[in-house]
């Protein structure tokens, strides 16, 4: 593993020319212009800079850590392992349809339920969406700018993504249960590029679920996207569950497009990794659009969690509004990086933004930059953040009830979580995210 | 001669629609004979000729001369800044004009071009109803410095940098330079090299100074760098406020103002410090301000900007002692072709320390503000705390407003809070006012007063009723 200075770490790491050629010819069957498409992302990964420690957008973050070097594209005869599918299959919400992922190739059975198959919804690996749906993907496949400083990364995932989940939804269909897609990574050094795109069209409504896990404990590279499209006056609710192992460096990279009268509800809980970078990009692109972005972290040991957030408003009468709570623990370090940009003559914007930090040790360091760049004047924007202990009044009014120290401060941390985990009304879910909250805080070193 | 500035060919940053912006009271100049003029752009000769004709010791040349490398070093802070500060032109820049180094200590004495330039922005008349003390400087020194005899007698110490450093190395030279390193920016640096005028001020342990000091800077020549050092020690349990105003004529061609700012608050002292700025929008202010705060001691900075093209400045406390404060207040207004990125920065460094910023900024028609602000809590530390509030007004349509806080805690002893708002004018408050019989432009002026109101009051008196005037003068025109 590198820690030599900048200038000596190359500029592709473990993802260089020859390793592109092999992939290539892996996925040679598949049609010329993703393979021109892949081609042309190698070739922009390899010619861009790293970030360096003067670029607003990583400022912050811990540069040293995040590295492409030691991975490697895990080959494709990797055997499917059993508890894995059989981890995926335990989760307990019933789901519409399933798509599960090992290393980035798809594994198991990939169930739909038939009554939503006839109304032509579609739930498939995206290797196989390149032979029956070419021009959706062409059209929407990593479409949307990369703002938040991960251009270079997303080039890479552009350049190896092997698979992923294709979603779409018809015009005016409904569906009621989740779609959960289940990403793993396995074996060690294995580098994985997790891809999920939903397309939904005019006035349907979906719910999709994106976990992403290890198999192991060893240390993986993830380098995950998720693209949410909703169309005119549709309903899309995103949940993704990142639980990389705690070795794992991480980048996923979300981009969101909102139309007319549509509304993105997106929830992040983020668990997993060594050094977990998260970007999300919300556009409102007309009318009546509206994205609510959620996250929950979940900070412990050394855990150095990264996110930053763009919600730009380019039509009038858009609204937006972000809570990011983290709870920080033992030596973790947080970054939120958010920024609201109100485009000229986008009146009548609504857009709110709030980061709010729990600290719960003296060397946990949260860092917070909520930012505004405002163009219209009627609008109505705000933004907060907070950094603080629990509050010791709520704690005294607790204990002064007879409730002991620990339970009382517990109570009072799952009452932080409770304010974004509350906003979900998915059947079943917020259940679970409780749950797996509450396994990872329980399991914290004292 | 007439007024040098009424034939104006504006400059890029022009087109401005909004009348009242250039009838503002400073938008005059006299033609004036400089006895001192080091030439344009910025040289070791340069350096050299500054440190020659004020006299200096053979550490303080040298110490311009680190600070020219510096400066040259040191690129354009780009990255995050606008890129407007690649339209300085350096070399077009003329560092030292003055007509003596030796500033009068009675008004009969000032010359009479400059004199005459005071006399019109009202500063004897001040001196005389409220000020303990006044500097006036025009260019690059200053022409006038006195202190009221009460004041003097009690210690306090009231001169311009040439001066603090010659006669009072023994006070001044220990914290020179020393808040603000020659390093900290570009600017910085290049205040430290080319560096004239500004106040020296000592304050003795336990001495309250009941009336403010005050300091007026005055641009008067085109192509002009106007480079003053400020540094006020308050010593023990000592309090002060100083006042600082500052107004240019507008010229076609850009002016540059960089002045460095160092305060120190030894334990116990308050040093209050207020500034209105009110430069011509040919004027590129980029001011670096900071204080230094022991323990139980207070810094607060007053800050209002209203004039320049571009005004670069976040005054800053280092909270170093326990239970020190620090309080930022900052109005800002932007009018078109103007940007005024301002903001604050608290750097907590003892347990206790609290701290808290309110910043109101208003922009009109095409003018964009830019809240900045830095708020630093480390490791180990207890009992830190930190509010800030930014609050900001859109008056036109494409009127632009920006916010970028950057908030770092460490640790679960704290409570750091950050809000931020941005709104118009509500079409029913300004109703309500017309009905009541005020014309649209009074009800957008009341409207804007009331929104920085809270923080005018917190003025001096004169100040807050010249500031309230100013902001009607640039509301004037400005509505539909």
């Amino acid at each position: 593993m590198s820690t030599a200075s900048p200038k000596e770490i190359s500029l592709t790491g473990s993802f260089g020319a020859s390793v592109f050629a092999d992939h290539l010819s892996a996925v040679a069957g598949e049609p010329a212009w993703w393979l021109e498409r892949k081609r042309e992302s190698h070739t922009a990964f390899a010619a861009a800079a790293l970030p360096r420690r003067t670029d607003e957008s990583w400022r912050f973050s811990s540069l040293g850590a995040l590295t492409l070097d030691g991975f490697a594209i895990p080959g494709s005869s990797v055997g499917v392992d059993g508890t894995v599918l059989t981890a995926a299959a335990a989760f307990p919400v019933p789901t519409a349809a399933r798509l599960s992922f090992v290393n980035g190739r798809p594994a198991g059975s990939h169930a739909i339920a038939p009554e939503l198959a006839a109304r032509g919804v579609v739930v498939i690996p995206l290797s196989k969406a390149l032979e029956t749906h070419g021009e959706l993907l062409r059209q929407h496949f990593m479409a949307q700018p990369q703002r938040l400083g991960s251009a270079k990364f997303a080039a890479l995932h552009t350049a190896f993504v092997a698979d992923g989940a294709f979603i779409y939804v018809p015009r005016g269909v409904e569906i009621d249960q989740p779609i959960l897609v289940s990403h793993w990574a396995f074996g060690a050094g294995a580098a994985v590029f997790p891809h999920t795109l939903v397309l939904a069209e005019e006035n349907s409504r979906v719910t999709v679920i994106d976990r992403f896990g290890s198999a192991d404990a060893e240390a993986h590279f993830a380098l995950g996207a998720n693209d949410l499209y909703a169309g005119h006056g549709s309903q899309v609710t995103y949940l993704g569950v990142q639980d990389w192992s705690r070795k794992t460096v991480s980048l996923q990279l979300n981009s969101t497009v909102v139309r007319r009268d549509a509304r993105v509800r997106s929830l992040n809980l983020h668990l997993g990794g060594k050094l977990a970078r998260h970007e999300s990009l919300s556009q409102l692109q007309a009318p009546g659009a509206f994205s609510e972005m959620l996250a929950l972290t979940i900070a412990t040991e050394e855990q150095e969690f990264d996110q930053r957030t763009l919600q730009i408003h380019q039509a009038p009468n858009t609204r937006s509004d972000l809570l990011y709570k983290n709870a920080l623990m033992d030596r973790t370090r947080t970054i939120f990086s958010g920024l609201i940009i109100v485009d000229p003559d986008a009146q009548k914007t609504d857009a709110y933004q709030s980061n709010r930090n729990l600290m719960l040790s003296d060397d946990a360091e949260a860092n917070s930059l909520p930012g505004l760049e405002i163009q219209a004047n009627d609008v109505r924007c705000t933004h907060g953040a907070t950094s603080a202990r629990i509050d010791p009044e709520q704690e005294f009014y607790l204990r002064a009830r007879g409730i002991p120290p620990d339970k009382a401060e517990e109570l009072l941390i799952f009452g932080f979580f409770e304010e974004v985990l509350a906003r979900l009304d998915t059947p079943g879910v917020p259940d679970l995210l409780r749950g797996l909250v509450q396994s990872k805080f329980s399991a914290r070193g004292r | 001669m007439s007024d040098l500035t009424e034939t104006d060919t504006l400059d890029t940053a022009a087109a401005n629609p909004v009348e009242g912006i250039d009838q503002s009271s400073g938008n005059f100049s006299y033609d004036v004979k400089y006895a001192f003029d080091a030439g344009t752009g910025i040289s070791e000769r340069v350096v050299d000729y500054i440190s020659a004709v004020k006299k200096e010791a053979p550490w303080l040349r040298e110490f311009r001369m680190n600070a020219l490398k510096t400066f040259l070093a040191k690129p354009l802070p780009t990255h995050w800044a606008t890129r407007d500060l690649e339209n300085i032109d350096f070399d077009r820049i003329r560092y030292y004009l003055s007509q003596g180094q030796k500033p009068k200590r009675t008004w009969d004495e000032v010359p009479a071009d400059i004199k005459r330039t005071f006399e019109r922005l009202g500063i004897p008349e001040q001196e005389r109803k409220f000020l303990a003390g006044v500097e006036a400087q025009f260019d690059s020194e200053a022409a006038y410095s006195n202190i009221k005899e009460a004041v003097s007698k009690q210690g306090v110490i009231f001169v311009n940098s040439t001066e603090g450093l010659r006669e009072h190395p023994e006070i001044f030279r220990k914290w020179f330079g020393k808040v603000i390193p020659t390093g900290d920016n570009k600017f910085s640096a290049l205040n430290s090299a080319a560096f004239s005028g500004g106040s020296f001020i000592y304050v003795p342990p336990g001495v309250k100074v009941s009336h403010p000091l005050q300091a007026y800077f005055r641009i008067n020549a085109e192509n002009f760098g106007q480079f003053e050092r400020t540094l006020i020690i308050c010593d023990e349990g000592a309090e002060v406020t100083y006042m600082e105003g500052c107004t240019a004529p507008k010229f076609s061609t850009s002016t540059l103002h960089s002045a460095v700012v160092e305060l120190v608050a030894l334990r116990g002292a308050k040093i209050q410090y207020i500034t209105v700025q009110n430069w011509a929008s040919n004027v590129f202010n980029l001011v670096t301000k900071r204080g230094l705060a022991h323990e139980e001691a207070e810094i607060k900075w007053i800050d209002c900007n209203i004039g320049s093209r571009l005004t670069m400045k976040y005054p800053g406390v280092v909270l170093k002692g326990r239970k020190a404060r620090g309080e930022v207040i900052s109005i800002a207004l932007a009018n078109d072709g103007q940007h005024q990125d301002t903001g604050a920065k608290m750097i907590h460094a003892a347990d206790e320390t609290t701290s808290t910023i309110v910043a109101k900024s208003i922009s009109v028609g095409q003018g964009r503000s830019t809240y900045r602000g830095v708020v630093h809590i480390p490791r180990h530390l207890k009992g830190c705390k930190n509010n800030t509030e930014c609050d900001a007004l859109l008056i036109n349509t494409n009127s632009r407003t920006d916010t970028y806080p950057a908030i770092t805690v460490r640790g679960d002893r704290h409570a750091v809070q950050h809000e931020a708002s941005v709104s118009k004018v509500s079409a029913e408050q300004i109703f309500y006012l017309q009905q009541r019989g005020l014309t649209e432009g009074q009800a957008m002026s009341l409207s804007v007063n009331g929104f920085i109101n809270d923080l005018a009051r917190q003025f001096p008196m004169e100040y807050s009723v010249e500031l309230k005037r100013l902001i009607d003068l640039e509301m004037e025109g400005s509505v539909g």
